[in-house]
């Protein structure tokens, strides 16, 4: 109630319209601390995420303290993981998942480029919005699902029908016979980076479709109109147009890959050991990890090299981020240079 | 009106009810290992029936019941793998068994029906090491002339997470196999020579269960429970059994838990005996902060040792002989002391 009655003298009356229409007042008339309130939460909600994003960092490199001491930077490229010994070295899990999120990506990125542009330029009318739900609706699925799904229904698919025959293939042959070489048994980097494309699609494919359908048809049009091919406005309209919102929605579904955890501890085969660089191969994710080993592990060294994990992980998600805000200034600096 | 006094009634006798039951709850807190959970809360369940009194156990794996317990925060930790004697002595604490268990090696191989496939801790190790790669190999069709093994990859499975199981798996495996013991050794958590991980029991099971020609190694409960093939193993005395409750209680009867209650069950002499055996324990301190608390523990504990063993065997876990169970109780009544320096009173 007494809201309403407070916002009473601010409503406009017929005599004073004229002089409102200038600048708003510079301050509030009857609860002059309101704004001091309102502008102080706003401030405080922006640092207090600086603040946890920077207590994170604190905590994590004050967890890993003993192995970043007993390591150095020797851990990022140390694939030794023996917790027997107490020897530590993070290289394994690094390399998973680096190259399960890069997997990922080389197939989701098309995948939902293609996606998005049948949704805004091909397909009619009437499947659009059922299409366009579907797809969002496959983002809600828990990760869990896809674990399970991978595990019990593709990896075996994957293994008949894709590795048993490249095997059979490319048996003895000097660069592709390591390259799909391991366990005829469709766990490893492969699958996991399948599982993690399927996930990050839906992703990446409805923030594509979003920005697609912010640019403006007068541009489409007169590209149209100059006698351009579909594929040509949106390679040379659409896409530069939106480049700002493209890349935000691959960095989207990149973060996601990279911190999955359930979906990939299913199908990655969580093995400690760099035997070869084919695809096949059993392997580990940093997330993986973690989630594996954490509640057994004993305090110490064992704990504090999966802190320094973390951190490694840490890193790499905000080199990421870091990265794509870089090349996006880049695109833009090049702008009006290239036609 | 009539709705006012209702509602006060009501609120009335939910508070009476509270009280009432502020009363009578003490409750008991642990931590620990997930391999006996089911049977803790099984006997929690029949406890709270029985006497008002409530059991909150989390099963958090046993590594983190041990830090649970050193920081404090609950009555008494749990583990699958037992703290040695010196180490007890540092934190002030004592540890005692409550259920056996077994760990078995699983298999999916064409034609291998469960209990035909034979064993031995050498022949398992080598094949966790890489060496035996195939099934064809030698070192197993000599230990299986009847069987028609295939001329195909083995593909090993393990546990990827840290568990108790793998403790004893890998204890087992240090004490049949010397190459194993110098290149990997024991623990909750190894750096496994190869083979896939699987999440838990569960884990290991479907991979199992889905890959043709794996092996792997599971609780007993889940190779029965899920009708596995699972593979006989050679003991101490030479003799090939299978695994089975009966078997399990061999090793623990071959034994000497009289000095201490610090024993691993694998590769344990006598006839029968299951070679991967393996006990679980609770830690709780010798002097507690709050020994009322730690009372209440013990009396959870007595009271499923005389009432609980139907609930384990139906679990698929072992009962303690009860001249183990006896030299808990005794253990109990001259370790475990309040400040004063009076045995806590569990009875």
């Amino acid at each position: 109630m007494s809201t309403i009655a407070s916002a009473q003298p601010y409503l406009p009356e017929a005599g004073t319209r004229a002089g409102m229409r200038g600048r708003p007042p510079a301050a509030r008339r009857v609860w002059p601390w309101a704004d001091a309130l309102f502008s102080v939460l706003a401030h405080g909600a922006a640092w207090l995420t600086l603040a946890l994003l920077a207590a994170i960092l604190v905590s994590l490199v004050i967890g890993a303290a003993p192995a970043i001491r007993e390591y150095g930077l020797n851990f990022l490229w140390t694939s030794e993981w023996d917790p027997v010994q107490n020897r530590y070295g993070g290289l394994v899990m690094i390399y998973g998942t680096l190259m399960t999120s890069f997997i990922a990506l080389v197939i989701a990125v098309p995948v939902s480029f293609g996606i998005a542009l049948f949704l805004t330029e091909l397909s009619p009318t009437w499947l659009k919005r059922p299409l366009g739900t579907a797809i969002e609706l496959l983002a809600a699925v828990p990760s869990i699902v896809y674990g399970m799904w991978g595990l019990l229904v593709f990896s075996p698919i994957l293994a008949r029908f894709v590795q048993q025959p490249l095997q059979a293939a490319f048996h003895g042959v000097p660069l592709l016979g390591p390259l799909v070489s391991g366990p005829p048994v469709g766990i490893g980097l492969l699958s996991a980076g399948i599982i993690l494309a399927i996930m990050v699609i839906p992703f990446i494919a409805s923030v594509m479709r979003d920005v697609f359908d912010v640019t403006p048809p007068m541009l489409k049009e007169s590209a149209y109109a100059l006698g351009s091919t579909t594929w040509e406005v949106v390679w040379k309209v659409v896409l530069p147009y939106t480049k700002t919102g493209v890349v935000g929605g691959i960095m989207l579904g990149l973060g996601r890959a990279i911190g999955e955890t359930m979906a990939v501890t299913f199908v990655i085969g969580n093995f400690n050991q760099l035997h070869s660089l084919s695809l096949f191969e059993a392997a580990n994710s940093i997330t993986s990890a973690l989630a594996n080993e954490f509640g057994e592990a004993a305090q110490g060294l064992h704990q504090a090299s999966l802190i320094y994990l973390g951190l490694v992980l840490f890193v790499i998600t905000f080199v990421v981020l870091a990265g794509s805000k870089i090349l996006l200034q880049q695109l833009k600096k090049r702008e009006g240079t290239v036609a | 009106m009539l709705k006012y006094q209702t509602l006060v009634r009501a609120t009335a006798a939910v508070a009476i009810a509270s009280a009432a039951f502020a009363a009578t709850a003490q409750d008991i807190t642990g931590a620990g290992a997930t391999f006996p959970a089911p049977v803790y809360a099984k006997w929690a369940d029949a406890y709270n029936k029985a006497t008002g009194a409530r059991l909150n156990y989390q099963s958090v794996g046993s590594g983190a019941g041990i830090q649970q317990i050193r920081a404090k925060t609950v009555d008494f930790g749990a583990s699958d793998m037992p703290l040695a004697d010196d180490v007890l002595a540092k934190d002030g604490l004592m540890q005692f068994p409550t259920v056996i268990g077994g760990v078995v090696p699983v298999v999916n191989v064409k034609g291998v029906a469960p209990g035909q496939l034979k064993l031995t801790g050498q022949v398992l190790g080598d094949i966790y090491l890489g060496k035996i790669a195939k099934w064809s190999d030698p070192a197993l069709k000599s230990l299986n002339p009847g069987l028609a093994l295939p001329d195909e990859a083995i593909s090993p499975v393990r546990r990827a997470d840290g568990s108790g199981t793998s403790f004893i798996f890998t204890n087992y495996l240090s004490k049949t196999n010397a190459d194993w013991k110098a290149k990997v050794g024991e623990g909750t958590a190894v750096n496994w020579p190869t083979g896939a991980g699987g999440k838990g029991n569960e884990g290991v099971a479907a991979f199992v269960q889905r890959l043709p020609n794996s092996i792997g190694y599971v609780e007993y409960a889940y190779a029965k429970q899920n009708k596995m093939t699972y593979a006989l193993l050679k003991n101490r005395d030479g003799n090939f059994v299978p695994p089975d409750a009966d078997n399990f209680k061999a090793a623990a009867a071959g034994a000497d838990w009289s000095k201490t209650f610090f024993q691993v069950l694998t590769d344990q002499p006598g006839k029968d005996a299951w070679p991967i055996s393996g006990a679980t324990f609770i830690l709780v301190y010798k002097a507690p902060e709050k020994p009322v608390n730690v009372a209440n523990a013990l009396k959870f504990f007595d009271w499923a040792y005389a009432n609980g063993d139907k609930m384990a065997d139906d679990l698929e876990y072992v009962p303690l002989p009860a001249a183990v169970k006896d030299l808990v109780r005794k253990s109990w009544a001259t370790n475990v002391k309040d400040s004063g320096g009076k045995a806590l009173a569990w009875k």
